[in-house]
């Protein structure tokens, strides 16, 4: 509205170029990423500190997932911004767009679990696809027409194909439009942006099913692709709030990104990342525990005895009361390093919640030789129960390694381009952006 | 806004008076009617950004716009100090999270009377073997209530600190106010500021160089 604003940006300017920062950063990412993923293997293949081949798996489980939920949520944002027409996040959405092409590679860090399937060893981090349980157990039997090896495989296949797809098309498209500024491109991106949804939340929904809830293939829940969305969210919100705070303070996209822009992004934070995540966290648990039908409680069972309770009540505290107060106010969300501390406070919980998807367990003979809840309790109580509560060091160098390599990778991208779509015909709307 | 109903409102002649009197005569009776204030009539966003900003930095205080749609910085180029809405709101819903919590304790974990209107009696119930006291099952109306009085604080105060719902505004009479919803953008200044007078006011808003001033009665 007012003279102030500039309505274009030089895709020269030295404010939206990464410069020499892109090969610092990758550098020394890609160091801490070969140290961490090093030793996670040492220590996976020497059996140091009792890891089992089941612990090591489920840790890169953990790491795994954690990378993914930051860029399907990356995917997610970029996707809504062209379904919506958005105006006010042309100048953010080219961070989204690079770190959601972390899809096109992202199928290297799932292969030690593909190929641990493939031949025939899945049952180390699968209950389901030991030979025993698909001989004997009934439920399982009856799940065998969707858990089955080679659908499993397949379906893997097809949820990176897609991702990878999606996030191919959209960055490419944008970093076209870079150079010749068609328009014809911003319009074909607006067309596939709602069928790349519908794309999105149907392979995030069975993909979570697939890699976390069938770790404990007798439960199941309807609305834990939902929550792995909000997990998405979370992640990536997180993440584009670190972004930002970074390249600020390297004197990059001051004049592109305003608070009004970073009110913006951290009402996306709090609202799907922290509020809307608590939600759907606790319907899944309320009609669980409300119900209180065995075939249901144990996956909660499993979280909320002996060593896990604790846990889970941090989840609750740091994930949601605490970030919630923080965040709650226009001028937390309006401050880039306030909202950056948060941030990384969150993505540090949020290893703790997806550690807690993935690890806790409990066996079906230790469920049905239970007479009562207290009895269950006194047992987790003397630690006599395994509930797969076995922290080690390969836990943190799993995730380290994993999210290093995703920052390095995303760093180099982002080198290669401008930090936003120059030619987006959106773009003054953006720079000239006001909240009220 | 209170109307502190200043002395640059009153003339001599309606002081003189009785309230009744007043009610029944008014400028198409020949009384004079009172100087509510001056408005100066603009033509773009920008020209009444910049009148707002002397305005406020000429030190007038009971100043408003009046524009068709939103301009954006507007509220600061009027020197509008942040609303304390937010906090009112978030004073709502602790209220909202309170009641929730006080409401289910007394109607299902209590089991003493009082009298409120009628007799009100905490009446304990077991419900599927869950304690009287549970906190997930109370959840969902400390949420909803949290959510309902955070609602109504939010409209309910906003009304109020607006000063509305109000039927009569001395800008409504003038004919050329219908153009602040169509393409017309004016500032009024009201004779209840300290710093108003006719004259020097009049002068000073001639400075503006609107297309147009205008005299508002009440």
């Amino acid at each position: 509205m007012s003279a102030a604003h500039r309505h274009a940006v030089d895709s020269n300017s030295p404010s939206v170029r990464l410069g020499p920062i892109a090969q610092q950063v990758a550098k020394a990412a890609f160091a801490v990423a070969g140290i961490a993923l090093a030793i996670s293997v040492i220590i996976a293949v020497a059996g140091l500190f009792g890891t089992t081949a089941k612990g090591a798996f489920k840790s890169w489980m953990v790491a795994f997932l954690y990378v993914l939920s930051i860029c399907l949520g990356a995917l997610f944002f970029t996707m809504i911004q062209h379904a919506v027409r958005a105006g006010w996040s042309v100048t953010v959405r080219r961070i989204a767009e690079s770190i959601a092409a972390n899809l096109l590679w992202l199928w290297v860090l799932f292969l030690p679990v593909f190929i641990l399937v493939l031949i025939d060893r899945g049952g180390v981090l699968f209950p389901w696809l030991k030979p025993e349980y698909m001989a004997t157990d009934a439920i399982i039997q009856h799940k065998m027409a969707y858990l089955n090896k080679g659908f499993f495989l397949l379906r893997a296949v097809f949820f990176f194909a897609v991702w990878a797809g999606f996030a191919w098309f959209f960055w490419s498209s944008s970093v076209r439009q870079d150079e010749s500024g068609d328009v014809a491109l911003t319009h074909r991106m607006q067309r596939l942006a709602p069928l790349g949804l519908l794309a999105f939340a149907l392979t995030l929904t069975f993909a979570a099913f697939d890699w976390a809830m069938s770790l404990e293939p007798h439960w199941f829940s309807t609305i834990f692709g939902v929550y792995f969305f909000a997990v998405s969210c979370c992640g990536f919100g997180a993440s584009m709030c670190i972004a930002l705070w970074f390249l600020g303070r390297r004197g990059k996209l001051l004049n592109e990104v305003t608070s009004e822009h970073m009110q913006d992004v951290g009402k996306f934070l709090f609202g799907f990342g922290i509020v809307f995540h608590a939600y759907i966290g606790f319907s899944q648990f309320m009609l669980i525990w409300y119900a209180n039908i065995p075939e249901e409680t144990g996956w909660y069972l499993a979280r909320t005895l002996g060593p896990w309770k604790p846990f889970m009540w941090a989840l609750l505290i740091c994930h949601f009361a605490v970030p919630f107060l923080l965040l709650i106010s226009r001028h937390a969300k309006r401050n880039r390093t306030f909202i950056a501390a948060v941030a990384v406070f969150l993505l540090v919980v949020q290893f703790l919640d997806i550690y807690l998807l993935v690890m806790p367990a409990i066996s079906g003979a230790d469920l049905a030789s239970a007479v009562s809840y207290p009895a269950l309790a006194a047992r987790a109580a003397s630690g006599d129960l395994d509930l797969g509560f076995h922290p080690g060091l390969i836990d943190l160098t799993c995730v380290l390694g994993a999210l290093s390599l995703l920052v390095g990778l995303t760093a180099r991208r982002l080198g290669q381009v401008p930090l936003v779509p120059v030619r987006d015909p959106r773009l003054p709307e953006a720079l000239a952006f006001e909240n009220m | 806004m209170e109307d502190t109903g200043t002395d640059a409102r009153k003339t001599p002649m309606s002081s003189t008076l009785t309230s009744t009197e007043l009610r029944t005569s008014g400028a198409t009776a020949g009384t004079p009617a009172a100087l509510w204030g001056l408005m100066a009539e603009f033509d773009s966003p920008a020209a009444i950004m910049e009148a707002a900003k002397q305005t406020h930095g000429d030190g007038y205080r009971w100043f408003d716009c009046h524009v068709p749609f939103p301009v954006h910085g507007l509220d600061r180029a009027m020197g509008i100090r942040p609303t304390i809405l937010p906090i009112l709101v978030f004073l709502g819903g602790l209220t909202g999270f309170g009641a929730g919590i006080v409401l289910q304790w007394f109607t299902n974990a209590s089991a003493f009377d009082f009298w409120a209107l009628v007799g009100v009696r905490g009446y304990p119930f077991l419900i599927s073997g869950k304690p009287a006291i549970s906190g997930p099952a109370w959840i969902p109306v400390i949420f909803e209530l949290t959510i309902l009085l955070s609602a109504l604080g939010a409209a309910g105060w906003m009304l109020l600190l607006n000063g509305l719902p109000r039927l009569y505004h001395p800008t409504l009479r003038h004919p050329k106010f219908a153009r602040a919803t169509d393409d017309r953008f004016f500032l009024v200044i009201e004779a209840r500021d300290p710093r108003f007078t006719r004259a020097k006011t009049e002068a000073f808003m001639r400075s503006l160089s609107p297309l147009s001033i205008e005299t508002l009665e009440d």
